[in-house]
């Protein structure tokens, strides 16, 4: 505890507060660095071969995890671009290189919006260590900022201390944690949240779950049997269910989307751990895939790091020079 | 996705056969789909361009043997190309140093560092039957350290107290002295999970080392991670002394390719795999499983070797000339069965052969090609040599020493008449050659290799 503060200070500090969009940046500035090079060195040559060209540009789509067919499909796109093209000079290609990754994102840029409906629920999922804990913290912090009366649920009751981790991010927020024992009933405990949020009258309940991998099938069940609880005690609820994505994943993360969203619907993604050098570019396969949008961004481990997803400032953070 | 990994390498096989031999040209297709096969996998790009490079050249003028057809041959080169990589089998931790031996985790968040502490003292108490001690160097991250206590509780294993207002480098040294005090064998330092661009916390793991001086450090990386593996293991490789890593989250359908990202990069050898949720869900590494899960080939590259391996050539040939001069008889026919279970049984043999090439199983009985031996072993070696003498009374006599009955001695002699028909009918037709391409064209593709009667 003590320690995380004196962490968060340092951090504070060294930044100087630094603003939305530069934070992001930042955090990003790796992934920029290694698309910039890549793309000053052929670009800039204009004797550059076509081959070599479009090499380099699914050498670091591929090394960003954006897999084979969603790079073969962008390097495809650039070829039919540079065909239609008289002059072949780099800014036009790198606007066409950033409009058709925008293109792909931007049907994903839709904000969590919290309705009226009260408590509104949002149930979070995710495999084993993604970040399910801490984003609750981050969010909780950002729905409080709007106004909001948020309480935790804490659902996860199989990984030892899970427990008490959330009831840490509850102190730090000052907000209240219903939890119940460890190896109690999930789907219980997150009841019994739902009835004591509305008897308090919160706005929003944040119910976490302990991590599983999207292969666990028993697992998967318990998790589809939560939502159907949840469901009881509103039809309309859960109104949100976040999926925690680590953007270190490779492609495997389509898997694990494809899982969750058979089990519980999934209505939102948070992509984590972005302050790596992790891409994250498993989200240009998922984005064509499932169009499912993506919420948030986790960009480090202080509280008030979590950032609403913008299709341009991801694209252009990959590309914009310093 | 799975299926169409298998389909394109078993297309790759399909496209190689009625070569010749490999050259740069034909192999051109199979390369592309390799290479799309281990990026599909998450290796590393850099590391599979080395890896197809070498490969390339392996392949090219690669032996192509009567038992491997050239699609064959150039998956195994790929096979045995990556367990190479992967390293030696069942590398096992180091605990011959002074007591308490100190090892130390170290990795990303989320990885699993915490969980496979646990598990690694739970294997060391009931395996090596070592006193284990716990202690958590994570005041970091909320709860951590109470959760290796709850952990070190369910094991009933030793646990060092520490807080998160105390200093990583002060708590890890004082559970040194008191593992020593305790008397423990081992003492296993869990840290909290960081960014390895992180310098402020990569420098508080580099004295941490410094202090404990453990004998194991170990790298614990999700095998779910994508390209990003190669960056974190150097910088981890580059800030401490790596001498292994476990890989987590195994159980999922990840193909794991970080592993080999990991290993060609660091050079440390994969010691364990986190297999489940629970705290005995921690095995040895074996680096040709993980080759054929990178490379989606079910287990057909065991089958492959295996045939290989088993197969006495010598007595291939034997059985080969003897089908030549029509003088197949009941006991080249009980050494074919023996070859067969030698090699697993029909059934393990199958379900070697991956996804899409499933045959009912019951097209196969492994029970019947016991049945037949033990008949063909209650014979003389006359009525081996020549089946017609085999009437009423000895068949009486066969069934009940081989606990069967007339029928099946019958139905015995039935399939091994069939068979000796099928084989003559194949001698009439040509050489020997012949006989064996159009044996291989009724073998499942992919599967068995030449020199076996088809059953």
């Amino acid at each position: 505890m003590f320690g995380f503060m004196r962490k968060k200070e340092e951090a504070v500090s060294e930044e100087q507060k630094p603003g939305l969009f530069s934070r992001l940046k930042q955090s990003l500035t790796k992934t920029r660095q290694q698309f910039t090079i890549a793309l000053s060195q052929s670009l800039l040559g204009s004797q550059v071969s076509d081959a070599e060209f479009l090499e380099t540009i699914e050498t670091q789509l591929l090394m960003a995890d954006v897999g084979v067919a969603a790079s073969e499909k962008i390097v495809a796109h650039l070829i039919s671009a540079r065909a239609k093209q008289t002059t072949q000079d780099a800014p036009h290609l790198q606007e066409v290189l950033n409009t058709a990754l925008v293109d792909i994102l931007k049907p994903c840029e839709q904000a969590l919006k919290i309705s009226a409906h009260k408590p509104y629920v949002i149930l979070m999922v995710g495999i084993n260590g993604a970040g399910k804990t801490t984003t609750i913290g981050k969010l909780a912090k950002h729905l409080q900022a709007e106004g909001k009366k948020v309480m935790l649920a804490a659902g996860d009751t199989f990984r030892a201390a899970a427990i008490e981790q959330l009831s840490v991010w509850g102190e730090r927020n000052q907000i209240p944690v219903i939890s119940g024992v460890q190896g109690g009933d999930s789907a219980a405990i997150i009841f019994d949240a739902l009835q004591a949020a509305k008897a308090r009258d919160m706005d929003v309940v944040i119910a976490d779950t302990a991590g599983r991998l999207h292969t666990q099938q028993h697992l998967m069940a318990e998790l589809a049997k939560i939502k159907r609880v949840i469901g009881k005690f509103d039809s309309h609820a859960p109104h949100e269910v976040l999926l925690v994505l680590d953007a270190g994943s490779g492609q495997n993360a389509m898997q694990q989307a494809k899982q969750f969203q058979a089990a519980t619907d999934v209505s939102g993604i948070v992509l984590t751990k972005l302050d790596g050098t992790a891409k994250g570019g498993i989200v240009f396969a998922l984005a064509e895939e499932l169009k499912l949008p993506i919420r948030f961004l986790g960009v480090g481990e202080a509280i008030d790091d979590l950032r609403a997803f913008n299709a341009e400032d991801f694209v252009a953070a990959l590309f914009e020079d310093k | 996705m799975f299926d169409n990994l298998s389909q394109r390498l078993q297309q790759t096989v399909a496209q190689l056969t009625g070569k010749g031999r490999l050259t740069e040209d034909n192999i051109q297709e199979a390369l592309r789909n390799v290479r799309i096969a281990l990026l599909e996998a998450d290796v590393a790009l850099p590391v599979v361009k080395d890896f197809l490079e070498t490969v390339k050249s392996r392949a090219i003028g690669a032996e192509i043997t009567q038992t491997l057809n050239p699609g064959q041959a150039f998956i195994k080169v790929v096979s045995d190309e990556l367990t190479a990589l992967m390293g030696t089998a069942n590398s096992t931790l180091n605990l011959k140093a002074q007591p308490p031996v100190v090892i130390l985790m170290a990795g990303l968040q989320g990885s699993g560092k915490t969980t496979t502490a646990a598990k690694l003292a739970k294997l060391l108490i009931d395996q090596e039957k070592k006193t284990v001690m716990l202690v958590s160097c994570d005041v970091y991250r909320p709860a951590a350290i109470k959760q290796l206590e709850t952990l070190a509780l369910q094991l009933n294993t030793p646990f060092f107290a520490s807080h998160s207002h105390e200093d990583p480098a002060t708590i890890a040294k004082a559970a040194l002295t008191a593992a020593s005090n305790q008397g423990c064998d081992v003492l296993i330092v869990d840290t909290a999970g960081r960014l390895h661009i992180d310098t402020d916390m990569m420098q508080e793991i580099k004295t941490l080392h410094g202090v404990m001086q453990p004998t194991e450090t170990l790298f614990v990386v999700d095998s779910m991670t994508g390209q990003d593996a190669a960056n974190t293991a150097k910088a981890f490789n580059d800030a401490l002394p790596l001498t292994g890593v476990i890989l987590t989250k195994t159980d999922g359908d990840a193909r794991g390719g970080a592993a080999l990202s990991i290993r060609q990069i660091t050079g440390k050898p994969i010691k364990f795999i986190g297999v489940g949720e629970k705290i005995d869900a921690l095995e040895a590494f074996h680096p040709d499983r993980m080759a054929n899960r990178i490379l989606g080939m079910g287990d057909v590259l065991t089958l492959v070797e295996e045939a290989k391996r088993k197969i006495d050539e010598k007595q291939a040939q034997k059985v080969a000339k003897k089908i030549q001069k029509g003088q197949f008889d009941l006991q080249d026919f009980r050494d074919q069965l023996k070859q067969m279970q030698d090699m697993g049984g029909m059934g393990s043999l199958l379900k070697k052969l991956p996804m899409g090439l499933k045959l009912p199983q019951s097209a196969v009985d492994d029970k019947m090609f016991v049945q037949f031996t033990a008949m063909i072993d209650s014979m003389t070696l006359q009525e081996r040599r020549y089946p017609a003498l085999i009437k009423g009374s000895r068949k009486i006599r066969i069934a009940q020493g081989s606990g069967t009955q007339v029928p099946d001695v019958n139905r015995m002699l039935k399939q091994f008449m069939q068979m000796e028909k099928m084989l003559k009918k194949f001698n009439k037709k040509g050489s020997m050659k012949n006989m064996m391409r159009q044996m291989q064209g009724m073998m499942p593709p992919g599967g068995m290799p030449g020199g076996l009667p088809p059953f």
